[in-house]
């Protein structure tokens, strides 16, 4: 009844945020359009009666990846982008190779889509059948995402943590306002 | 469940498809390091909606649990690029994808 306006209205909501996101130069504002475009799909999702999947995609995309992008943009207090000449020449080049593409895929799956449709609700998608299907069919794989996470998380530890030359620095309380780059250099082989 | 209840299967799909269109071109023209990751984020949703589609199309949760483990996937990604974006920015002092173009100073 209501599902084709309310996947239309999504849809375009969805296509709104994504090319917000190409037009705005500041990453903060793509950030927040990147936001839009996650949380709608989520009603898509709903639409599609995945409820485990739309809830999974609020929580963990629109939450806690974009939180960290957010986060990672104030921190490094990132400003508006400067055009240079490879960005024209991707521009260029790029808009209409995509739009061009884009056309075509959309016009072959237009044409050759029979009366097939997705039947709204047809399918048992409960959180406790994704959850028999993931403890159960999907359990070795499952368990292996966590050793991934595990090993995500020291890494990024190790990435962005300060290197050795610098931490001693501050605990000796000497200035470090810009510390220099062959510095920097040095703490990175010695490590 | 009468006929109007139902979206063809093809519109997601082109959904899917405008998605991972305005991510690639995102990935080519944006300079910002951030956001050319973000726009990598614009690429995995994309897929994601195609891969939910096909489960409800085909009545099996298969594609579900795939969406799972690219999320989680995903959350990987980003937590580790964003601290070698960290870690860039500290030794170059820039975001600039043009400006980073050795791998060591």
């Amino acid at each position: 009844m209501l599902h084709l306006p309310l996947f239309l209205i999504f849809g375009l909501i969805c296509v709104a945020g994504a090319i917000n996101l190409l037009v705005q130069r500041h990453p903060i504002n793509s950030a927040l359009s990147l936001v839009v475009v996650m949380a709608s799909l989520a009603a898509e999702y709903l639409l599609l009666g995945a409820e485990f999947v739309a809830a999974v995609q609020v929580i963990v995309y629109a939450g806690a990846i974009m939180v960290l992008f957010v986060f990672v943009i104030m921190l490094l207090n990132a400003g508006e982008e400067e055009h240079t000449k490879g960005s024209r020449v991707a521009l260029l080049l790029g808009v209409p190779g995509i739009a061009i593409g884009g056309v075509l895929v959309a016009w072959t799956l237009l044409r050759h889509s029979n009366t097939a449709a997705v039947q709204i609700g047809a399918l048992p998608g409960p959180p406790k059948e994704v959850a028999r299907l993931l403890f159960h069919d999907f359990l070795l794989p499952f368990e292996v995402t966590s050793i991934l996470i595990l090993i995500a998380i020291m890494g990024a530890v190790v990435l962005a943590s300060r290197p050795e030359a610098i931490v001693r620095r501050l605990r000796r309380g000497e200035p470090t306002q810009q510390p220099e780059k062959h510095e920097l250099a040095v703490a990175g082989k010695e490590r | 469940m009468g006929n109007l209840s139902n979206v063809p299967l093809s519109y997601y799909l082109v959904l899917s498809g405008i998605l991972f269109a305005c991510g690639v071109l995102g990935f080519l023209i944006k300079r910002n390091i951030i956001t050319v990751f973000m726009s990598i984020e614009l690429m995995l949703n994309g897929v994601n909606l195609s891969f939910v589609a096909f489960a409800a199309h085909w009545h099996h949760l298969s594609g579900q649990i795939f969406v799972f483990f690219v999320m989680v996937v995903a959350a990987a990604e980003a937590a580790v690029g964003l601290a070698i974006i960290i870690a860039v920015y500290r030794t170059r002092e820039t975001l600039n994808v043009d400006q980073v173009n050795l791998l060591k100073l």
